[in-house]
């Protein structure tokens, strides 16, 4: 198999799907001559044409209602934002619109769109440049979200996404562009609504999504070190929640803590250990923690800004709480 | 910012307490640790220290008014400023204000876990345990506040419950298999709680034993004739706490406390007993025994004890005994030393009641029925002679049961 970095798996995809579908069009602030803010449709402009990869002007509500338009009209839209951050211009003609028509015109209107870009905090970008808003989404009906945390999953998910009838908001990350990982050479999707074990363990469950996912990972084995046999959950779609991959891990743990990189008040976090706690009551030993950023804006002072993230540290002090060995 | 100030609780046993003066006036600076009022206890009067800085605003408790801990007796804050909102606002929360002048007795001797009957646990735990039909009160919880977690009942073994059964059970010998392990047991609330409280008092208090035989002929002999006619038959306990409180009514150092800058005085005698559990002890107490019949300690004693081993005291139920008796003597032991239960200054330690032979003062050899016991107390508070005098005088009404009357 192929090691290829995440943004070289999401182009990947975006190219499959265009040579698939005439439908499938790419839109976004400099998405076609530059390649990219993060050279995500690298080549596809070259490939497609100034028809199928457009370059929009910043005017996030304006194109985003554009690509709410085509889907209605029968095409395939992906959606570049530079980053969620700008997205909250955009949100009314997703959640007014995108979300709404299939239900309110009883099923003659479908809206098969992607929203993707980075989201949720980087590094050095500040206070309005460093949030995550996977809770915005998931929050409102009607909304598929996703949130890969590896290559493979990013590759298989978008793929789906885009053959996907609902709208799709596809989370992404500035720190992930680069990881690399095995992607195989033949085509394949993912199934949105499937969670993946990415660590087997036995004393504890770790649940996350999007980038935090390998900070569990690397926390997984400094627990290991410990003695502490920790299990990695990877939702990779908020919306639908694979709840069964989720409550059977904890039902063999006993113990969770999820961690989500937004802040944690009504947060994705804050729903899926409330979902855990009263769907596997009987089966805890410790109430579930959450491990969040902290509830401040984003401090720019690098030092700073790093400890108001999750870190491998406070994943591995929550686990010894709910294994009651802090 | 303008603060309400609270009742607090200035005894171990402090429910509520009458405003005797104040001390401050509306207007006067209030410092840290200035005498705000005086305040008549269940026990005593005492000043009521403050622990909030600022201009008296209001006094909310008049003089001769009574409050009710963590209910607000007064306003601290700024001069001018508009208090209205406070005094008008809803009532304070029940919970009760930590008891500045009661360092000792504000800590629990009981299962934190365990609160009105409710054991704390984690629902895995308690679903285990119901598998296992092993009652949770049972468990000691190692979790936090005492919550009884899963390990804890994986851990658990009724056997080694038995061991530490109540007075008058015995653990069945297990010949043949050996009940040794390696285990690493976690030390449950309720024992921690226990090492700190009685290691503070035997390394803070300079413990000192006096020990004396009792003959218990004639207590027995007026107890038998008081049983013959019932139908229910009174302990021996009840009996010996009523002739405690008497004593201690006479001896009043030994019915005190040592507080450092003074010693305080209790005009109640409280008594408490101990009693064993499966994973520790406890010292339900009997309280103003000294006004009581031995018929109504009795019933008291019999609930309490009852609910001791149920796990079911409230925490003013067990906190603040003012002298403590603990009883071996069901378990054959002749004599021992106990180590005294804070506020208390003393605690008797009672052994096993034993036909002996004694040589009576014509020199002839007859049998009795003996009791020893064993007094200990804080030489800070309670010197020889004072304990001594005590103590034959206690012996003297258990031996003589007239002298109560005297």
């Amino acid at each position: 198999m192929a090691i290829i970095t995440f943004r070289e798996a999401l182009r990947q995809a975006l190219d499959e799907e265009m040579a698939r579908e005439t439908g499938v069009v790419v839109m976004g602030e400099e998405v076609a001559q530059y390649d990219g803010a993060y050279k995500v449709t690298k080549g596809l402009l070259d490939k497609y044409g100034p028809d199928r990869v457009l370059d929009t002007p910043i005017t996030e509500l304006g194109f985003t209602g554009l690509a709410v338009g085509a889907a209605f009209a029968g095409m395939r839209p992906v959606v570049e934002w530079m980053t969620f951050q700008f997205g909250l211009l955009a949100i009314d003609q997703l959640i007014h619109n995108a979300v709404k028509y299939r239900s309110m015109s009883g099923g003659q209107f479908k809206c098969p769109m992607v929203v993707r870009g980075p989201n949720g905090p980087a590094e050095y970008l500040g206070g309005q440049h460093s949030q995550s808003f996977a809770s915005y989404f998931v929050h409102v009906p009607g909304f598929k979200v996703v949130a890969p945390s590896t290559p493979y999953d990013a590759k298989g998910l978008l793929k789906a996404a885009i053959r996907d009838d609902n709208p799709v908001i596809f989370l992404e990350s500035e720190m992930s562009y680069g990881h690399k990982g095995e992607v195989p050479e033949e085509e394949y999707l993912i199934e949105i609504g499937k969670a993946d074990v990415k660590r087997e363990g036995t004393d504890v469950t770790l649940i996350s999504f999007s980038k935090p996912v390998l900070m569990c990972l690397h926390a997984a084995e400094e627990l290991a070190k410990e003695g502490i046999n920790a299990e990695v959950v990877d939702l990779r779609s908020l919306v639908p929640l694979d709840k069964e991959t989720v409550y059977a891990s904890v039902r063999k743990t006993n113990r969770a803590v999820v961690v989500d990189e937004a802040w944690p008040k009504a947060s994705v976090g804050s729903w899926i250990q409330a979902e855990v706690m009263k769907d596997c009551f009987d089966d805890l030993d410790a109430a579930v923690e959450l491990v969040a950023s902290e509830d401040v804006p984003m401090i720019y002072n690098h030092t700073v800004e790093l400890e108001i993230q999750p870190t491998v540290a406070k994943i591995v002090a929550a686990a010894k709480r709910v294994l009651y060995r802090a | 910012m303008a603060e309400k100030v609270f009742m607090i609780a200035l005894s171990p046993t402090m429910e509520e307490g009458a405003i005797l003066q104040w001390k401050k006036k509306v207007g006067d600076i209030v410092k840290m640790e200035d005498p705000l009022c005086e305040v008549e206890t269940d026990k005593a009067s005492m000043d009521y220290l403050s622990s909030q800085e600022g201009t008296l605003l209001a006094i909310v408790k008049e003089v001769g008014t009574s409050a009710r801990v963590a209910e607000m007796i007064a306003v601290i804050g700024e001069p001018g400023e508009d208090i209205s909102g406070l005094l008008t606002a809803a009532p304070p929360p029940a919970k009760a204000a930590p008891a500045k002048q009661a360092p000792a007795a504000a800590v629990p001797v009981a299962s934190a876990a365990v609160s009105g009957g409710r054991v704390k646990s984690s629902p895995l735990a308690r679903k285990l345990a119901a598998d296992k039909g092993i009652d949770l009160a049972a468990i000691p919880g190692s979790g936090p506040g005492g919550r009884v977690i899963k390990t804890d009942v994986e851990n658990f073994t009724p056997a080694a419950a038995a061991a530490v059964a109540p007075a008058g059970s015995f653990a069945p010998s297990s010949l043949g298999s050996s009940a040794l392990n390696d285990d690493q047991v976690p030390v449950s609330r309720k024992r921690q709680i226990i090492a700190k409280r009685l290691g503070e008092s035997l390394f803070s208090a300079p413990h000192f034993f006096l020990t004396l035989g009792i003959e218990m002929d004639s207590l027995l002999e007026a107890r038998d004739r008081i049983n013959a006619k019932r139908k229910e038959k009174v302990g021996l306990n009840p009996f010996i706490l009523k002739f405690l409180a008497e004593a201690l009514k006479r001896h009043q150092a030994l019915n005190s406390s040592w507080e450092g800058e003074f010693i305080q005085n209790h005009s109640r005698v409280d008594l408490g007993i101990a009693v064993a559990q499966p994973d520790g002890l406890i010292t339900p107490i009997v309280k103003d025994a000294g006004s009581k019949g031995i018929l109504q300690i009795e019933a008291e004693l019999k609930d309490l004890i009852d609910r001791a081993r149920g796990n079911a005291l409230k925490p003013e139920e067990y906190t603040g005994a003012t002298f403590t008796i603990s009883n071996l003597g069901s378990f054959g032991i002749e004599e021992f030393t106990a180590i005294i239960n804070p506020p208390g200054v003393a605690i008797l330690a009672l052994g096993a009641t034993i036909k002996t032979p004694v040589v009576a003062e014509d020199d002839s050899i007859v049998v009795k029925r003996i009791m020893k016991v064993t007094l200990s107390c804080d030489h800070r508070v309670v010197d020889g002679v004072v304990g001594a005098a005590f103590l034959t005088e206690f012996k003297r009404m258990v031996e003589d049961p007239y002298q109560v009357l005297l």
